[in-house]
Parts: structure tokens; sequence; C-alpha cells
């Protein structure tokens, strides 16, 4: 395998919490606890979980929107978490960001074409005004606007057309990572099928490597080639899309995949329903994180906690079950079509 | 005669510049115990039609018209006062956000109980034992200790159970759901509708299921109605809706939805695009509602709108170029 283009090392981020008058430090949310995985060049990892998981979070280490409390990120073979701010500026031109809610993310004073413009001339790309012009018409085309709205206002634009906007912004920096935070789960579901199609069209022209942060599994598994798995701040789950789906090796997974409604009435699918909710990451559980609500827990889940191992070829997973002999681990076969049912 | 018959409902919306005709000329009944799903993207105009139902839409600057009998009784020729026993008594409703639409500075129980002491006359005492009872119907665990709690201490998944057992708690012979489960996780989600089909059998009311998500729908429902601009474009049973879906929106949007285990089948396809956008309702729409949008249009489509027509027996769509199946007489 070539040079990884982006990999997170056991990244930490532990949010204080502050109360009292004098704002104490009384306790941390661990948001993200122990999270590493790799992106080769070209490639979408997805990640998913449900809210307060931490996925956002390890997006926004990435790119550095806030400190690290402990762990390491490498761009392209160098380390950014600690790198000074003015040395990070050329690094940042290399990873753009697309966010969920269009409607927030781009300035309601700036025209399209200054929306545009402004990471080109940020990061010095342009050689001259022609230069700037050409490459500005160059974005729309890529994401299929035609080429007079940039003369307009964002709010002059749909929701799905602001997204697109938000992507040739994010296209303008030439960058060889992308990372899509719920880039399109605030849309309709037809608006929705165009920004995807135009992702993996881009991806493929431009061979970009993207980090795709969703909750959705049916649009993961349609947009990506490898998926992690995150619960209460820990990935339990790491593998190629076809294996995880057809084979999830991780409780939390296959219940995950048996909750997904499906458009298909009177399927017949084994229904695994987790009871409870999601354990507070100010404390999470001991043990295995996901011992509150597993259905297979057995002692040892609530005393040590299981590390992400390989279970077979590029398909990680932090279960005990796996040490079991396989007549007794309800994950040995291949599960996925039982939960997803697909006839 | 069906439990809730809406007939040519339009509720309209002045604006400053024009008329949203929100919905336009919507028909669609609901029996008794049955469980009914209406479908459709932002804006077309599926919310306003449950808050019409309920009479909830402030007039003006709206305008309902049209009638909506429930039970035989014409809902918008009632008075206030008439529809305020009807609401939450023989007809209640879920919304969206379980976080918004509790009171946050009263407990759970007494939200609960509220309804029970306006509409059933019941003392406080009688009331509270009732809110806890439901809330054992609604599955949360330790209902005498949750019934003193506040919303804030509640989850998003338990808020929304809590919304179900205000609905719930006057025994209700419909329930509207308005995106009962949007705001939340799936696995949460999956406890809510799973939650939702066991109380349907026990509770036996009929259920209004608003969403967005086809999934969902296929889950829940019996029959749908999918709607489009403010007009239902297609109606079936369930099975039939998502087996030969015959209006070319119903197709698109099933077309635009990347199924799961595409990856084990192999028909990784590439998704199904609707063109365009969703015309605006502040302009009278001639012909077709989805004529700028459909892959089959034809002049016949932009000069006249295609009625509602039985394609074949139960199953009712609005194209001219659906295929008609010998419809028994």
């Amino acid at each position: 395998m070539s040079t990884p283009i982006l990999e997170v090392n056991d990244l930490k981020k532990h949010f204080p919490i502050r109360a009292g008058f004098f704002g104490g430090t009384t306790g941390y949310v661990y948001a993200v606890d122990g999270v590493s995985f790799s992106i080769a060049k070209g490639e979408t990892l997805s990640l998913v979980g449900e809210s307060g998981c931490g996925k956002s979070t390890v997006g926004k280490a990435i790119l550095r929107l806030f400190d690290i409390t402990a762990g390491q990120v490498v761009l392209d073979g160098q380390r950014i978490d600690d790198m000074p701010y003015g040395t990070l500026r050329p690094m940042r031109r290399r990873m753009q960001v697309v966010f969920q809610d269009p409607f927030s993310s781009l300035n309601p004073r700036m025209r399209v074409r200054d929306l545009l413009a402004e990471p080109i001339r940020n990061f010095g790309l342009a050689k001259d005004s022609a230069d700037l012009e050409r490459r500005v018409g160059d974005l729309m085309d890529r994401v299929r606007l035609p080429r007079d709205a940039v003369n307009r206002w964002p709010h002059e634009f749909s929701g799905g057309q602001r997204q697109r906007i938000c992507i040739a912004r994010a296209l303008a920096a030439e960058p060889d990572l992308i990372i899509c935070d719920e880039a399109v789960s605030a849309l309709d579901v037809s608006v929705k099928a165009q920004i995807v199609n135009l992702l993996q069209d881009l991806q493929k022209e431009l061979g970009l490597a993207m980090l795709f942060i969703s909750h959705d599994l049916a649009i993961v598994e349609h947009m990506t080639h490898r998926v992690a798995v995150m619960y209460l701040g820990k990935i339990v789950e790491v593998a190629p899309k076809r294996q995880l789906f057809a084979a999830p090796k991780h409780p939390y997974t296959e219940a995950l995949l048996s909750a997904v409604p499906v458009p298909e009435p009177g399927a017949a699918r084994e229904r695994i329903i987790l009871k409870g909710d999601v354990p507070s990451p100010i404390k999470p559980p001991k043990g295995c994180r996901f011992h509150t609500r597993c259905p297979y827990a057995f002692d040892r889940c609530r005393q040590d906690e299981p590390q992400l191992r390989q279970t077979e070829d590029g398909h990680f997973a932090a279960c005990h079950l796996h040490d079991l002999p396989a007549a007794d681990n309800p994950l040995a076969g291949a599960r996925g079509a039982a939960v997803i049912a697909h006839h | 005669m069906a439990l809730l018959e809406v007939e040519n409902l339009q509720t309209h919306f002045r604006t400053p510049d024009g008329i949203n005709r929100a919905v336009d000329g919507l028909s669609f009944s609901v029996e008794a115990g049955e469980t009914v799903a209406i479908v459709g993207e932002s804006g077309c105009g599926k919310s306003v039609t449950s808050m019409s139902i309920l009479r909830l839409i402030p007039e003006p600057p709206g305008k309902i018209a049209g009638s909506i009998r429930f039970n035989g009784r014409d809902l918008l020729k009632m008075s206030d006062k008439e529809m305020r026993a009807v609401r939450g008594n023989e007809i209640s409703m879920i919304f969206q956000e379980p976080m918004t639409s509790l009171n946050p500075v009263l407990t759970v129980g007494r939200q609960i109980g509220e309804t029970l002491r306006l509409h059933q006359g019941m003392s406080a005492a009688q009331a509270e034992d009732r809110a806890v009872e439901m809330l054992k119907l609604v599955g949360i665990p330790e209902p005498q200790r949750r019934v003193k709690e506040y919303p804030h201490q509640l989850s998003g998944g338990m808020r929304q159970r809590v919304m179900i057992a205000i609905a719930l708690a006057c025994n209700p012979k419909l329930l509207i759901a308005d995106e009962p489960t949007t705001a939340l996780d799936v696995t949460i989600q999956a406890q809510i509708l799973d939650l939702m089909r066991d109380l349907k059998r026990t509770v036996g009311a009929a259920i209004v299921i608003i969403t967005h998500d086809l999934g969902v729908v296929a889950e829940v429902a019996e029959r749908v109605i999918v709607m489009y601009a403010g007009r239902k474009v297609e109606e079936a049973a369930v099975g039939k809706l998502f087996g030969s879906p015959r209006h070319p929106y119903t197709q698109g949007l099933l077309g635009s939805m990347p199924k799961l285990g595409s990856s084990l089948t192999g028909d990784e396809t590439r998704l199904q695009e609707i063109p365009g956008l969703v015309p605006s309702l502040k302009k009278k729409l001639e012909g077709c509602v989805f004529a700028s949008r459909c892959p089959h249009t034809t002049d016949l489509c932009r000069k006249v709108a295609p009625a509602l027509e039985e394609k074949a027996p139960g199953h009712i769509a609005a194209c001219h170029y659906a295929i008609k199946e010998a419809v028994a007489a």
C-alpha cells in the first residue's frame, strides 16, 4: 500500500467541564478517546455512528479547528497536530471541509464569485485576475452550476445548489483530502441523490481522498471504500465496505444495520433492538463501552476493555466475542444478510 | 363511514408576494385502526395537512377550505370550544421535536396529567396514577421516579416516549405523528417505531404518520399517500406502492434512495436523480405539477392536469401515462 494521505494515531480530545464561580474544571467529556485510522490517496473512508459518538470531533481535530489532547494527525507524512500556525497554513490548503448546513456555511453578504475566489486568493493559487476568473468559471462547471450564476447571492439558491457552492469552495483550494461532515444529511431525498452523485464523480475525476462523516448507513454503503464505526469516542470496527455489510464483527454494527428502516415492506429480517440510550461520554462505562446495551455481553465485557484487533484480512473489531470458540460466537457467520434482509 | 374523511382540502397562506397554495385540493380517508403514511419532500404540504386537520393553522394568514369529517362531524365547522374538546382527546398529535414540544418548567407527570384532568375530569392524584401507568406503557423504566422529573432530565428518545404517552393518555381514536423519529438516532428510531407498532396492537388507534423517510413508511404503514407540490399524486397499499409505483415522482423517489445492502447484491448502480426543483406554489400551476421534472413529459402534461385515476384496484395515481390495469367495475 502506498503512503496514506492521512494518518490518525491514538487521537484523543477531552473537553473540560467548567463549573462554579471560578470556573474550575470538574471533569472531562471524553469525546474522542483513542482513535486511529488512515486514508489512502483517492480513498473514501466513512466514519459512522450516532449523535455524540465523537465522529464530528474527529473531523474537526484533523482540520485543527482546536488543539487535540493527545495523539498524532499526520498529513502526507508530516505531523500537523503540533505544527506552528505559520507552517500549518500551506498544509491547511490540502484538506478542505464541507459541512452539513449549506444555509449557515456561506456568508450571505458575499456573491458566489467572491465566495469561490476567496480560497484561491488566500492560498495565492491564481497567477493574475484572468486566471482567477478562469478558475472560478471552471469550479462552476465542475459542480454543474451555470457560469452566469457567479454574480448571484447565496439566498437566491436552493439548499442543494448551496451545497454545490460549498463543494466548489472546498475544491477551489485544490485539496488532496475533503472532509464531508454530514454533507448530505440536511437535504431532501431527490437532492441528496444529486449531491451524492456529484461527490462520487468529483472523487473519480480529481482522485480526492475523502473522510465521509455520516449517520446514514445506506448512503455510506453507496459512497465509500471502507467504513469505521464509532461508539462513545472509540472506533469499534473498521473494514472494507463489502466485508462490513456482509459480516459485521461488532454487535453494535450489527444492531445499527438492523435498525435502519429499509424501503421494502414486509422484508423478513432479524431485528435487534438495543435497549436504553448511549451512556454519557463524561462517565463512559468500565470495560467495553458498549456492554450496557450489548445483547451478547458476558462477564469479561464488564471488566476488560477490548482492543481493536484484526479478525480477518483488513477487518478490525474491538470485541471479546472473537476470543470465544466459533460455536459460541454469535457474530462468527455472515450476519449482514440476516439483519439487512436483502432478497 | 371512514373515521377521517378529508375532502378537497385547501390550505392557503397569504404572503406579501402572492398566495401560497401549500395544500391544494387534497382528499383522503383513514379507516378506524388503520395506519396511513403521508410522504413527500420538504414543502410538499404534508405537515400543513396535519396542522389543518387539528386546525392549528393561524387564520389569517392561513385559510383552510374544504371539509374534514371526523366521525361524521366536520371539524372545520366546529366552534373553538368544540374543537378544544377534540384536540388531545379524540385526535392527538406527536411532533417531530421532542426537545421543544415539552414544557421545560413542568414535570413530565404534570404534562401527561394535564390532558387527563382537562378532558376526563380526573383529580390531580388520579391523573398522576394514570401518568405512571402511561409511562410504563411506553416503556420508560422506573416510571414512579420519572413522573416527577423535568424534560431536561430525559434523553431524546425518552422525551419522544413521553410525547407518545401524552398523546395516548386519553385513548384517542386518531393519532397524528408528524416526523416522529426524524430527530432521533437510528437505534432510538428503531425503539420508537417498535413501540408504535406495539401500541397500535394494544391501543387500536388509527395513525396518520407524516414522514419523508420511505424506510419508515415501509416499516409501519398499511396505506401510503405520496404528496408533491401540495397535491396527492399517488395512493396505494404499502406493498403495491413499493412493488409497482405508478407515478414518475414516486418512481424517482424510490430510485434516488440508496438501498442498504447494495454492496452485497452487487447492484451498486448510480443513484437516479430527479432533475430540477419543486415548482413555486405561489403561481397557479398549469398542467401536471410534476411536468417540469418528469422524464416522460409531453405537451399534454404541460397543458392538462391529470386527474387522480384508479390505475389498479386500490391504486390511485395522477399521471396521464401511468399504465392502467383492468379495474373491476
